[in-house]
Parts: C-alpha cells; sequence; structure tokens
C-alpha cells in the first residue's frame, strides 16, 4: 500500500481548456477518499492523471515516494474499476480477473488461488465460466471489483463505479465497496456526482468545481463547516437554503433578507465572527433541518416567518416542504408528523445557531 | 363467451393463412433468386463436362450427352494451370497478409490517435476511390517501371494492395471507432502496453472487420485481370485469370478448358469466404461495457 501526493497538478487539454487547476491533493496510506463534485468539474481527469492515462500538464504525482508524471499504467502498481465496467467482452469471467496476473507472469497456482479468493469475496464463484454478456450490471460491476483486488495494488481507483446501477444496487453495492477496504485495508480514491456516496464511504472529501479543489475534509467537517458557499450547497440533500441580504447592527447584530421578508437575530456566538461584515452584503445559509415549525421549535427560536407550502414530498420518516420566498426557494425537513397539504400557511422558524455566513463577492465562508 | 372465443378461433384461423400464404410466397421469390444465381454457375459446369468445346447447346439437360471429366484432366496434365494457380494464391496471400497487417494498423491510428494531418489523409484516402482503377494503370505502371518492378510478383502485389488499402482502411478505423476505449485503457492498467492491449483486446474484438478486409484483399487480388496483363509478361509469372485467357484464340476458344477453369478458380475463393464467414458476426463488444 503506499499515499498519493498531487502537488500543484494542472491538466490543459489541446485547445487550452484547463480541466484541472494546481490540484494539492495528500491521499494518507490506507485511506478512502472520495472526489466528488458536478459534471465537468474535473474530478475524472484527476483519476486519470493518477492513473496514467492522461498526462500531467504541470505539477508532480506521488505514489508512495515514487515520482509518477512519466511513468506508464502498467508500472503504477493501480487497479482502476470503471464507470462502464471495461470488461473484456471475450474473455470469461475467470480470464477477465486473471488477466493482469498472467500479463505479470504470476504462477499458475497463484493465479488460482487469487481469483477464487476474489470470487468468494465478491460471490462471483458461480459465475467465473460465464462470458461478461451472461452477466447482469450488478455482476459485471463485481467482476470489475475482482479484476481490481486479485492484484493487490498499492492503490484502488474508481471512477464514478456505481453510477450505472439501479438505486437499490447501487446502497448495497456501496456497502460492498465500504466493506472491501476495511477488509482490504488499502488506499482508495474513489470519483462520483453522487454527494451521498461521498458522505457515506469516504475518510475524507475532496469537492471540486471548474478544475479547481474547492475543499477538503472529512464528510462531517464539510457538512458543518464548508469553506464556500458552493461546498455548502452540493454537500447535503436537499441542499442548503441560501438567502440574499446584509448584516445590519442596531442593538445586535442581525440579518435582513434582500428578497425574502426576512430579520434574522444573529446569535451571540456568532456575532464575534460578524462584526467586520456589518453593513455589507451576505448570504446566509441554512440546512433544511434548520428550518422547523412552530411544534418543533419548542419556543426556544425566535426568527421566524409565515410561508406558504408549495410542495410536501413525504419521505416516510421524514417530509420535505417547499416554499417560495418572493424569488427564493426555500426547503424544509420536519418530521413525518407534520404533513402539511399544499397551500397550508405554516409558521417557520429558524435555528440561527446553525447559520453560515458566506461573503457575497468571493463566497467564501465567514462564519 | 362463446361467442367471443369463436369470433377470436375465426381470427386466428385467418392470421394464420396469411401468415402461411406469405411464407409461400416468399419460398417463391426465394428459389427464383436462387435459380438465378446458380444458372450461370450449372451452365458453365454444364459446359466443362461438354465434349468437343462446344459453348452454345439447345439441350436443356445439366448433364450433357457424352460428358465427362476429360477438360479438368487435360487442365490439370496438360496445361500449366497448377503454376497459375500456385502464382495467384502466392499473390493473394501476399495482399491478404500485408492488407491486413497494414489496414488493421492504420485504421487503429486513425481511430484513436489525434495527429496533425488526420482528417487530410482520412479523406485523402477516400478521394483516390474515386478514380476508376484503369486510370491509375499508366501512372502506377511507370513507377513500377521505374522501380523495377514490372514482371515480378512484388509489382503487382504492391497494386493490389495499394488499390485494396484505402477502402480497408476506412472500414477497420469504422469498427474499431465501435470499440469502448476503456477497455484498452483497462488492459493498459492491468499491465500492458499499447501494443499489448492493440493484440490482446482490439485485434480479438475487431474480428469481422479483419475478417472483410481479408476477403476483400484476397478478391482484389484473385480476380484482377488488366493490372497482371500489364505487369505480368513472363508466362511463368501469369495468373490464373491470364492464364483462362490463354484458352483464347483468335479462331476458337477452349471453351471446356476455359469452363472447367473457371469453376476451379472459384473454389478457393467460396472456401475462404465460408471459412471465414464464422467470424463474421455482430455482438463480439457486448457485456463489456454499459450498453
Amino acid at each position: 500500500m503506499a499515499g498519493v501526493r498531487l502537488s500543484g497538478v494542472t491538466k490543459i487539454y489541446d485547445g487550452g481548456v484547463i480541466a484541472a487547476k494546481d490540484v494539492n491533493i495528500e491521499v494518507e496510506d490506507r485511506e478512502f477518499v472520495v472526489l466528488v463534485g458536478p459534471s465537468g468539474c474535473g474530478k475524472t481527469t484527476v483519476l486519470r492523471m493518477i492513473a496514467g492515462l492522461e498526462e500531467i500538464t504541470n505539477g508532480e504525482l506521488y505514489i508512495g515516494d515514487q515520482l509518477m508524471n512519466d511513468v506508464p499504467p502498467k508500472d503504477r502498481d493501480i487497479a482502476m474499476v470503471f464507470q462502464n465496467y471495461a470488461l473484456y467482452p471475450h474473455m470469461s469471467v475467470h480470464d477477465n480477473m486473471a488477466f493482469g496476473l498472467k500479463l505479470r507472469n504470476y504462477p499458475k497456482p497463484e493465479i488460482e488461488e487469487r481469483v477464487t479468493e476474489a470470487a468468494e469475496i465478491l460471490g462471483i464463484r458461480d459465475y467465473l465460466s460465464r462470458k461478461p454478456k451472461a452477466l447482469s450490471g450488478g455482476q459485471r460491476q463485481r467482476v470489475a471489483l475482482g479484476r481490481a483486488i486479485v492484484r493487490k495494488p498499492k492503490v484502488f481507483l474508481f471512477d464514478e463505479p456505481l453510477s450505472n446501477l439501479d438505486a437499490k444496487m447501487r446502497v448495497q453495492m456501496r456497502a460492498e465497496i465500504s466493506k472491501l477496504h476495511k477488509r482490504l485495508d488499502a488506499t482508495m480514491i474513489y470519483v462520483t456526482h453522487d454527494q451521498v456516496e461521498a458522505m457515506t464511504m469516504g475518510d475524507r472529501i475532496v469537492v471540486m468545481k471548474d478544475g479547481v479543489v474547492q475543499q477538503i475534509g472529512s464528510p462531517l467537517e464539510l457538512y458543518n463547516n464548508p469553506g464556500n458557499k458552493f461546498v455548502a450547497g452540493f454537500i447535503g440533500t436537499p441542499a442548503m437554503n441560501f438567502f440574499e441580504g446584509r448584516v445590519k447592527k442596531e442593538e445586535r447584530l442581525y440579518f435582513e433578507g434582500k428578497e425574502a421578508e426576512l430579520k434574522i437575530e444573529i446569535p451571540a456566538e456568532l456575532e464575534g465572527k460578524l462584526p467586520a461584515t456589518a453593513g455589507k452584503d451576505v448570504y446566509l445559509g441554512l440546512r433544511p433541518e434548520h428550518i422547523v415549525p412552530e411544534e418543533e421549535s419548542k419556543g426556544k427560536l425566535r426568527s421566524s416567518c409565515n410561508l406558504k407550502v408549495e410542495i410536501s414530498e413525504p419521505m416516510g420518516n421524514e417530509v420535505f416542504l417547499y416554499f417560495q420566498s418572493g424569488s427564493n426557494p426555500i426547503v424544509a425537513r420536519v418530521t413525518a408528523a407534520i404533513n402539511p397539504k399544499p397551500g397550508t400557511e405554516l409558521k417557520m422558524y429558524f435555528d440561527t445557531t446553525h447559520a453560515h455566513f458566506f461573503d457575497k463577492d468571493k463566497e467564501c465562508a465567514i462564519a | 363467451m362463446n361467442h367471443i372465443m369463436k369470433t377470436t378461433g375465426n381470427k386466428f384461423k385467418i392470421n394464420n393463412l396469411q401468415s402461411r400464404i406469405i411464407s409461400l410466397f416468399l419460398y417463391f421469390l426465394l428459389i427464383g433468386f436462387t435459380l438465378v444465381v446458380l444458372y450461370p454457375i450449372l451452365n458453365v459446369f454444364s459446359i466443362s463436362l461438354r465434349p468437343g468445346d462446344r459453348l452454345l447447346s439447345t439441350s436443356l439437360k445439366l448433364i450433357p450427352d457424352g460428358a465427362s471429366f476429360h477438360a479438368y484432366k487435360v487442365l490439370f496434365a496438360q496445361t500449366p494451370f497448377l503454376l497459375w494457380f500456385w502464382n495467384s494464391s502466392l499473390i493473394a496471400a501476399a495482399v491478404t497478409i500485408t492488407g491486413v497487417a497494414l489496414a488493421s494498423t492504420a485504421g487503429y491510428a486513425f481511430s484513436r490517435f489525434n495527429f496533425y494531418g488526420r482528417k487530410s489523409a482520412m479523406v485523402g484516402l477516400l478521394v483516390t476511390q474515386m478514380f476508376p482503377p484503369t486510370m491509375l494503370l499508366l501512372p502506377m505502371y511507370i513507377m513500377l517501371l521505374k522501380l523495377h518492378l514490372i514482371n515480378s510478383y512484388l509489382g503487382v502485389i504492391v497494386i493490389y494492395t495499394s488499390t485494396a488499402l484505402p477502402f480497408c482502411v476506412w472500414q477497420m478505423k469504422g469498427y474499431y471507432d465501435t470499440i469502448p476505449f476503456s477497455l484498452e485503457e483497462s488492459a493498459r492498467i492491468d499491465g500492458s502496453t499499447r501494443w499489448g492491449a492493440f493484440r490482446r483486446i482490439v485485434l480479438p474484438l475487431a474480428a469481422p472487420a479483419l475478417v472483410i478486409t481479408a476477403l476483400f484483399s484476397f478478391m482484389t487480388a484473385w480476380s484482377e485481370y488488366i493490372v497482371a496483363a500489364q505487369v505480368l509478361q513472363d508466362t511463368s509469372l501469369f495468373t490464373l485469370p491470364l492464364g483462362l485467357k490463354q484458352f483464347e484464340a483468335s479462331m476458337s476458344t477452349q471453351w471446356g478448358l476455359y469452363a472447367a477453369g473457371s469453376l476451379l478458380v472459384s473454389v478457393p475463393a467460396v472456401a475462404l469466404f465460408l471459412i471465414l464467414s464464422r467470424w463474421l458476426i455482430s455482438g463480439l463488444t457486448l457485456g463489456s461495457v454499459k450498453g
């Protein structure tokens, strides 16, 4: 096993398109790091540069202590699981898994032992003689995983491996990959656009946008302390609510919404962080679970607003309520006991102790 | 209920009758086409069996009166038919091997690499197909003359390969385009070099295109007459089409030998097609990637 270090890595394609810009990531040995971001953010490009499938325009890539910029993929001792499985269709499942070992001239008994062991772990032992076309999507992805694990590489790379599976299979495979990480105790770098996958699987998450790393941290760190408005909006489902407005000062600091008729008192614990912004335009960010109806406020919360329910989405154990205040869409996550019909007006309270403030121009977190 | 069942039963009978009539019509049509295709072959076979080099006959008999394999015996025993066969085989094999080797690699380069002049080269290859071969005869002859390749196997091999290649490169490129890049990338990560990934993964999956390339190259060389007639002057180098033409004289033609030779010439082409047709299958890449 080995760590992976990207230092100032940049990828510029012919025509000047910058796919990744000054990427600095340090993946510890045996760590599970997830690269997440919207389509076109450069996460797959970064992964492909680690794999050696894309040349690095600038910067340095280390696997372990070895500089890998000019090392061909076959000599990097990595394994990659592709989004579209990329199984060799003319070979059986067994031969697909044994392919890499045969190329490396492993003795036949060891190849058999490793393939059988991997097939046992992944539950595909009965399919070893089949061709990929005779397998379901989930089974094919297992074979792709098996092909990676038989090699026992230094680093595992996953390029959105679950995005072609149906929702149920995705949840199942998600858990299996997490288990596999614990069992193999290997360094894994996983690319996804699905923030739920990122939150549930990663030891640390790297959030990317437009080829630039936005923030690196543990899932809870990103959820509780997003570094900027993009990360705050990307991590969490439903996404964080944002209100444009201004921090003003009377007796105490308060936030006044630009469009939404909001006047929210800023709690004392945040006041210390905000005085410099008084009079400045900011974004206030509140997660859906921090906008609560009267029944759940228990008299502790003071800032409120009357909002009309536009859509109500019952999820079983909870309900997502969608409101509109001016041009501001607002979503709240409430308990299943409260399930108002669309059109109902509710007094919603804002739990400002969990509020996030972002600079309006730079969109970076202020508090 | 009974009424509904009766109506459904009648409908079923009508549908069944309709499908039978359609099948019958199709069978007649297919038999008709088969006869159209088979008649000339049977006619040539019949001529090859006729005694006395008779081309025309009023008899409708497939096996003519006095039929014998005399023409075949003469063909093998008294003419250099086997030499022509050897020459043709040698040239066709060389053209096929060269064609497959060059088209498979050139097509791969056009499909996978982005190099300067790629598009122009592709269009250039296409443009060469717009000129009739007879128009190219003179410039090619001059080129071969300067290269001292007139009256040599290599001369015809060069011309046949160069005329077959543009089509073969295009069709190989088109086929490679359908093979997902990720298969090669996966092989390269598994431990292959780029060449290894091409050889172990891409080529086996491109089997149908390779077969087409092989058949096209083979047929270009096997049945060609005009170029061979210009380039090959020594009778010991003659190919089958040139050899068969020897049976035709200004006053008389040995139709029996001509017909027997023609039939035998077609045997290797048919055999090769039958052997290679098992590779002409679709869906080789099924299951490799999410479709």
